[in-house]
This record gives structure tokens, C-alpha cells and sequence, in this order.
């Protein structure tokens, strides 16, 4: 049905090397809507975690490298809202200024990629557990995936509506409904104390909802409260949303 | 000292952006209410004060004479001709206020605020130092928002004003609130 | 001087209290979020707030001049300071002009930040501070730990203690009713006896050259309207051109600060009482420097209702004091920079960018936008730690050459699945409390590539 689709699949580094089965889903469920999916093979950061700690300065060989993977694709597609976010915001080449732009402008995150451009209304997909979303931040207050608590506006949620479409499933919200899990790049290591309260708080407000499963958009999150959740030997799993609506068992 | 004022003001025209307009408050964008006395109620009784409704200021006399007789301290502004009243002049004299009767001057009904000013409270400190402050307004001063507020009182050439909303309170310990802070202890409005 | 993270980890180190603060502000942003679900305009009432400002900010010189002249027309003193040692010296001048020695003063947090208290003190002069959250800090010695509730940081236990020293209240009684009514009795000689009445300005109008001041306790009305003297002292940026954007305002302020619909007093100050004194005190300080800064200017904006101090989940458990300045939170981060950034070069980096900070500003200033920015301003003026600037430029080295960081990551992994305690061990901060990620034998593009050639 999208056949005519060229989509370039953007994984970052740290599912490149941490999370390839998040990478796997995300690729598997594009051919599933019938996107023809490459995966430009030299494409490794899109400098977030310099650019989030002031040295945006010395990344222009990370923005290079991924205007020479990325150029000339439709859509460019990855599973995480932060890193997208970064290129949509801040992509530049001075080399090639309107290649950038062009991906700065067709860049996407997943869950609005399937909703806003491929205009998903069904999946054939089950995921038979309760799970809570988490709302990272960069995509829902940077990318506008879903309405933010502070804002007197109607509510939505791109990921709670995919979400929605998958069989079985039991969505459970927390208290906190879009709370960071304090994450932060770099913040997670250089503000040791607070990221890891955070991430506490975030995880006990999941568990007293008794879910099986935490899931979102961004596998940096997930990732900071896994990290938490094995510590404290909590049966509770992270899994990226990809992996749900890739789910069919 | 003026030398300062030249340096600010210098400074401040180098560093200032480009103008940029002004915003056009749409008064047709601003909330409304259907009953503007009760919207009025309700909010003022949520932020402490009571309300009562009255058919005639008159009714107020027995209930004065009454705090009068008890020999507490009270001083009624209420009839604006009913002369000179001996107010004393020293806040430790008047810190012994038990109640001050005053006319308010507009009610708004978003946040239960009544304005005052220098006209109506004769002396700045009454509606702050006084036990128990009681405003009479009237049912058609009533707005709704604060932009009808400060539009129905145009320009303020008045000394002192204040929009007053509620008794005086705090939530300074740890967040339990407290009514009765520094100024009044009570604010009962009359609505006539 | 102890950072920013320094501190924090000191706060957190009580779990529980910091459980109590992180909760407890929550409920103040809850109260927030209610309050402004009540009113369907809310988002153009901000928006109409953050033009009045922008454009208030354009013409401020001209609109400092207008309300300087109406102020002087309506019988006030005004006075301009540079810096905040000229501030200082302004009030205690009216001080020492007049000989006097009974002063109260109701928040300002242009003082605190001109550090006025220390400064009187030395020269023998007493303040009282006369809100009770600051008066209980100031028993304590200690600064106000937070703009709206500077007592948040204390539990009724800490406050009863202070009080039974201070006040000689019953030892043990933690009720906060009694604490209150000790607090309005002692607070009241002070109101009465008063000669100085010192306060801060919310707004300044500049076509009236009226002050408005907002209190919930009456205390700023109680001093002034005692006091033979009031001086009102002001930051330049607190000019708004006309009286009725007053409306817009205090129709945002109390709801983004505590979710009232409007403080208890919303004092208007045009002319001094028959026999009274009335001074403005008008402060730069840093702020024209900042105005200058076109990435930054918008920081002055602020209308100070700590809104983003609430809602923000760092400042909820780190603690006002973890920002080690006057004005703390999100928008202390963006401010102090622009005052000294080698001295809060910490402030922009104690944030995970989540955005909420923005997203609650009642005149819409883009405060997570700009701890971006000043992180890039710090980097480059060289004041992060050397290990930070290595690992980064290591890391962008290694991020611009894809066959190295294959090289890389296929070795990282192969240490964490062979080597583990290279990695997990105290030298870590990522494992100290948290287990690091699986690492998988194969990244995806391995897979991909495999995969690719299966299917061929």
C-alpha cells in the first residue's frame, strides 16, 4: 500500500549497539506497512549528547557524517523521539546547508510517522500484558506526540493511540502523567543524585499501577529505568513501543 | 545618583531589541459568566470570606449599633454623610480595631476581589489592621474578569487602591493554610 | 563552592524529606494546572502576557522615563542604581537621612538578591522581615529557599523549634494554626512600631507611576501604610506600559504561583499618604547587560511566580539551596548566567531539557530553550571540567568516523560481556545505583547486514 515509500531508517548509536531488537522491530513493522526501508550503513550519532552538553560546537562531524547517510530520502524514520528531535532542531552542514534543511524537514519520529504520514487506522498486532506509558519528553513536549499536563488544550496521544490498536493490551497511566524519568544525557552521569530520584519516582509511580511492561517512544528512557529496575530486582520490563506494535503473539 | 539614571537608560536603548507591537486584548476571548453574583459567591467563599445578601444597607444598622453597644472597636464607613468620625490616627491605637465597616468599590466575580481605595477606606491602614473587615458592594458593580475591572475604574487617580480578595492568610508552614495572617482575620461581604 | 549536583546529592541524602518537598510542590503544580483549566483563554492570556513584555522590553527605556516622571508628579522619590552596592547605599541613606532605626519588609527578591539584609546589618542596621516564610529563614539565618514559599525547605517541627527559640512559643507545639498566630502578635509590634517600611514591586506602571505589590498575608499594606517611610525597590524590567495589562497579569500571577485566582492584596501605590514618604528605587544590576544578549533577553520577562521552580522534577528534589543563588529553579538557571557565568556555570547543566519549565511560564519564556543555549555559551568559554570537554571531544571524534566507532562499540560490548568490572565498578556513576544495559554480541547493523544477506 506505501510501496512507492523510501524511507531511511535512522538508528542511533546507542540501539545500534544496546538495543538492535528495537532497531529490528521498528524495520520489520515499516516492511510490514509496506514502506521499502533502507539502512544507510555509515550513519552512527546525530550528536545530541555533545550538543546537550554545550559542546555543539565541536559536532559538525557527527551533522556531516548524517547529512551523507541521510540525503535524499522521503522520509528519514527512527525509533526515538530525543534523537530526532536534535536533527529536526538542530541538524546543520555548512557544506551542503540545503541538504540539512531538507532533513531537517522530513525527519520523523516513529509513532507520528505511522499516524501523520502513513495514516495507520489498524494493526495486526497483541501484546496480552498491562503496561504503562511512559511520555518521554522530548517527543511529546518537543515533537508534539500528545497533549502535555501544563497545557490547557485537548487531549491526544499519538502513541496511546497506536497503542490502542494493539490486541490485548492493558494501558495504565501514572499518577505523573508526563513527568521526566531523568534521563537528560550526560545529566544522568554528571547529576548522579537527582537522575537517579527521578528515575526511582518515575519506576514506583509505574509499579503502583501493577504493570508487567513500561513502554515509550524513546529507548534512552527506558533504558535509564531498566537500569533501575534491574538494580532493584523488579520484575517489571521495559520494552520500546516499536516492539509492541511489532508484537504478534 | 542622576549619573546612574543616564547610564541605565543609555544602556538600556543600546541593548533593547527591535519594537514590537503591542497585543490587541480581545475582550470576546475572555471568559464569561451567566450569573455574575453567584460566580462572585462561589469563588469568595473558596478563598474564605462569607457572603450574605441584603435587601437594604438599613439592616446593617442594628447589627452595628449591637458590636457597639459590646464595647468593641469598631468604625462604620458605610454613610458617607454621616459626618466626622474620630479615627485614630496611631497604628498602635488602631491595632486595637476590632471591625471596620467600608463600602467596596468594584466586585469581580473570576476571583472574588473587591477594589478599594483612599476614598472609601479614609485611612490606608483600616482594611489591613482591622479583626474583621466588612465590605457592602452592590449586586450591579459586579464584573466579570479583571479587564472589565480595570476598565470600569478608567483611569486611577486615587492615591491607594487594592483589590482585596478574601481574609488574610498564609500556607507558609509547610503548606497548611492559615487564615489570618498579618491583615484581617475575617472578610464578610455584604451584597445590596 | 560547592555545584549544583554537590548539593543536590547532599539534599537527597534524606529520602524522605525530600520525598515531603518533591510531593508538596507537586500539589502547588497541581493546584496550578487546576486553576488554569479553569479558564478557557489561558494559553492567550499568556500569550497576550508574553507580548506585553516583549514589547514593554523593546521601548524600556522610554517607558523607565515615563514612569519616572509620572512617579515624580505623583509626590514619590525616585532613585537609579547601577548595581546593587548603589541600591544598597540608596536605602540605607533614606535610612540614615531620616535617623531612623525601626525597619519591616515585606518580599522582595531584587533585596535578597542585592544581599540588602547583610549589608544593613553590617552597618548596624536591623531588618525585619515581615512574611512569615521569610521571617521564619531569617530566625534561622538562612536565605529563602525558594521565591513564592521560601520556608518549603522546613517542616512545621523545624519551624516550632525556631519559634520556641525565637518566640518562646510552646516547646513541641507543631500546630501550624498556633505557630501563625505567635508569628501575628509578634509581627504586629513590629508593624506598629514601624518607621521603614521596605518592599518589593511586582509591576510598575508606567503611564500612572503607580507600584503594585501582591501579598497574600497583608504584611507589604501593614508596613507601608504604618510606616512613615516606604521604599518600594524595583528591577527595570518590571515596567509595563498601561494599567489595564495590570489585568492580564494578576490574572496569570497567583494562579501560576499557587493556583489562587488572585493573592488576597493586590496594593496599588501611586502617592504617598498625607505626611508619608514615598521612594522607588529603580535597579540595573545585570539587567541591561542581559537585555543586550538577544538569545537571552527574554529571561527578563519574568515575572517571578515560581511556576517552573514547581513543576520542575530537579528542583523538586534538589532543593532551592542546591542552586546556590536568590533566584533558584529553571529561570535562576537562565538568569544568573548572564550575571557571572563562571560562578553559575553549573545552573544550566541542572536540567534533563524536559520542557515543562516552558510550558507553565506565564509570559512564555522559553526556558529550556535557553539552558540549551547556555550550555553551548559555558562550553565554549571554557568553563566546564576538563573531564567533561575530553569526553566530549573524544566522543565526537570517535561519532564522526563511522569505522571507528563500529571498531569501538564492537569492542565496548565485547569488555562489558567479558570484562564486566572494567565497567561496572564505583568509577561509574551510571552503575552506582543503576545496572547498565545488556550488551548484545550483535549491534543492529551487524543483524542488518546478516539479515540482507539471508535474504538474497
Amino acid at each position: 500500500m506505501h510501496l512507492d515509500m523510501k524511507v531511511g531508517l535512522f538508528i542511533p548509536c546507542y540501539i545500534d549497539q544496546f538495543y538492535p531488537q528495537v532497531g529490528i522491530a521498528t524495520l520489520q513493522l515499516l516492511e510490514k506497512l509496506g514502506c521499502e526501508v533502507s539502512f544507510p550503513l555509515n550513519q552512527t550519532c546525530c550528536g545530541q549528547p555533545m550538543a546537550n552538553s554545550g559542546f555543539s560546537h565541536v559536532e559538525g562531524g557527527c551533522d556531516k557524517n548524517f547529512v551523507s547517510n541521510f540525503e535524499g530520502f522521503d522520509y528519514i524514520v527512527g525509533p526515538s523521539g530525543s534523537c530526532v528531535l536534535h536533527v529536526k532542531d538542530h541538524l546543520h552542514d555548512d557544506a551542503r546547508p540545503s541538504a540539512a534543511k531538507k532533513i531537517r524537514s522530513s525527519v520523523y519520529e516513529l509513532t507520528e510517522f505511522l499516524l501523520d504520514v502513513l495514516k495507520v487506522q489498524q494493526l495486526n498486532a497483541s501484546f496480552p500484558h498491562k503496561v504503562g506509558l511512559h511520555n518521554s519528553c522530548h517527543g511529546q513536549r518537543g515533537l508534539h506526540l500528545s497533549s502535555m499536563s501544563e497545557r490547557v488544550e485537548p487531549a491526544f496521544s499519538k502513541p496511546e493511540k497506536l497503542l490502542g490498536m494493539v490486541k490485548g493490551i492493558e494501558l495504565r497511566k501514572p499518577s505523573h502523567v508526563d513527568e521526566c524519568c531523568g534521563f537528560g544525557g550526560t545529566f544522568c552521569v554528571f547529576e548522579e543524585a537527582v537522575s537517579v530520584k527521578m528515575g526511582k519516582d518515575r519506576v514506583a509511580d509505574h509499579a503502583a499501577n501493577d504493570v508487567d511492561f513500561i513502554t515509550g517512544v524513546d529507548v534512552s528512557c527506558l533504558m535509564h529505568m531498566e537500569g533501575i529496575l534491574k538494580r532493584n530486582k523488579s520484575r517489571i520490563k521495559t520494552i520500546h513501543i516499536a516492539e509492541i506494535l511489532n508484537a504478534n503473539n | 545618583m542622576s549619573n546612574s539614571k543616564a547610564q541605565i537608560l543609555k544602556a538600556v536603548a543600546a541593548s533593547k531589541p527591535a519594537l514590537v507591537a503591542l497585543p490587541e486584548i480581545d475582550l470576546n476571548e475572555v471568559i464569561s459568566y451567566d450569573d455574575l453574583v453567584q460566580q462572585f459567591r462561589t469563588v469568595l467563599e473558596s478563598i474564605g470570606g462569607s457572603v450574605v445578601m441584603l435587601e437594604n444597607i438599613s439592616q446593617l444598622d442594628e447589627e452595628i449599633a449591637a458590636e457597639k453597644s459590646a464595647g468593641n472597636f469598631v468604625i462604620n464607613l458605610l454613610d458617607a454623610n454621616a459626618g466626622e468620625q474620630a479615627i485614630p490616627s496611631t497604628p498602635a491605637e488602631l491595632s486595637k480595631l476590632s471591625k471596620l465597616y467600608m463600602n467596596g468599590g468594584v466586585p469581580v466575580a473570576e476571583n472574588g476581589s473587591i477594589w478599594v481605595d483612599d476614598q472609601l477606606m479614609k485611612v490606608r491602614l483600616l482594611p489591613f489592621i482591622c479583626e474583621q473587615l466588612v465590605i457592602v458592594v452592590k449586586k450591579e458593580n459586579i464584573v466579570a474578569t479583571m479587564h472589565h475591572a480595570y476598565a470600569r475604574l478608567g483611569k486611577i487617580d486615587t492615591g491607594f487602591g487594592v483589590f482585596i480578595a478574601g481574609p488574610s492568610k498564609t500556607a507558609d508552614i509547610e503548606q497548611s493554610l492559615v487564615i489570618g495572617a498579618h491583615g484581617a482575620k475575617g472578610l464578610c461581604v455584604y451584597i445590596v | 563552592m560547592k555545584n549544583h549536583a554537590a548539593l543536590s546529592e547532599a539534599f537527597i541524602s534524606n529520602e524522605p524529606r525530600t520525598d515531603w518537598h518533591n510531593e508538596t510542590l507537586w500539589f502547588v503544580r497541581q493546584k496550578r494546572d487546576k486553576s488554569a483549566h479553569s479558564l478557557p483563554e489561558w494559553e492567550k492570556l499568556r500569550e497576550w502576557a508574553s507580548q506585553i513584555k516583549n514589547h514593554s522590553l523593546s521601548n524600556l527605556d522610554f517607558y523607565l522615563n515615563q514612569f519616572e516622571e509620572q512617579a515624580v508628579a505623583n509626590g514619590v522619590k525616585v532613585h537609579w542604581a547601577a548595581n546593587a552596592e548603589e541600591h544598597n547605599q540608596i536605602v540605607l541613606g533614606i535610612i540614615r537621612e531620616n535617623k531612623l532605626s525601626r525597619i519591616v519588609k515585606s518580599k522582595s527578591m531584587l533585596t535578597e538578591e542585592c544581599h540588602l539584609n547583610h549589608f544593613l546589618q553590617d552597618q548596624g542596621v536591623e531588618v525585619v522581615d515581615t512574611d512569615l516564610g521569610e521571617r521564619i529563614v531569617q530566625f534561622r539565618k538562612e536565605p529563602p529557599s525558594h521565591i513564592v514559599l521560601p520556608a518549603i525547605h522546613l517542616k512545621k517541627s523545624d519551624v516550632s523549634e525556631t519559634f520556641h527559640e525565637h518566640l518562646q512559643t510552646e516547646k513541641g507545639n507543631n500546630d501550624p494554626q498556633y505557630l501563625t498566630a505567635a508569628a501575628r502578635v509578634h509581627l504586629r509590634n513590629k508593624f506598629v512600631e514601624s518607621e521603614v517600611a521596605i518592599t518589593g514591586v511586582n509591576f510598575a506602571v508606567a503611564e500612572s507611576g503607580a507600584v503594585v505589590v501582591c501579598t497574600n498575608e497583608g504584611n507589604a499594606d501593614m508596613g507601608v501604610h504604618a510606616a512613615g517611610i516606604h521604599i518600594a525597590c524595583m528591577g527595570i524590567e518590571k515596567i509595563i506600559p498601561k494599567t489595564k495589562h495590570l489585568a492580564v497579569f494578576l490574572r496569570l500571577l497567583a494562579r501560576s504561583a499557587t493556583g489562587q485566582p488572585i493573592t488576597t492584596y493586590s496594593s496599588h501605590f501611586m502617592k504617598p499618604r498625607p505626611g508619608q514618604q514615598m521612594h522607588f528605587v529603580i535597579v540595573d544590576n545585570g539587567r541591561s547587560k542581559q537585555l543586550g544578549l538577544p538569545d537571552f533577553r527574554n529571561s527578563l520577562k519574568c515575572i517571578r511566580c515560581a511556576a517552573c521552580f514547581n513543576t520542575c522534577p530537579v528542583f523538586r528534589r534538589s532543593g532551592g539551596y542546591s542552586y546556590h543563588t536568590a533566584v533558584a529553579g529553571p529561570i535562576g538557571s537562565i538568569l544568573n548566567p548572564g550575571f557571572d557565568i563562571k560562578a553559575y556555570s553549573d545552573l544550566p547543566f541542572a536540567s534533563t531539557l524536559c520542557g515543562s519549565c516552558s510550558n507553565v511560564c506565564p509570559v512564555k519564556i522559553n526556558i529550556h530553550e535557553q539552558l540549551w543555549k547556555w550550555r553551548q555559551e559555558i562550553a565554549k568559554q571554557g568553563h566546564v571540567s576538563f573531564i567533561k570537554k575530553v569526553s566530549m571531544q573524544g566522543m565526537a571524534f570517535v561519532l564522526a568516523r563511522p569505522g571507528i566507532y563500529r571498531f569501538s562499540g564492537k569492542a565496548g560490548r565485547w569488555v562489558m560481556r567479558n570484562l564486566p568490572f572494567l565497567v561496572n565498578n564505583k568509577l561509574n556513576p551510571w552503575y552506582k545505583q543503576r545496572e547498565m544495559p545488556a550488551p548484545p554480541k550483535q549491534s543492529f547493523r551487524d543483524w542488518y547486514l546478516q539479515n540482507q544477506q539471508e535474504k538474497n
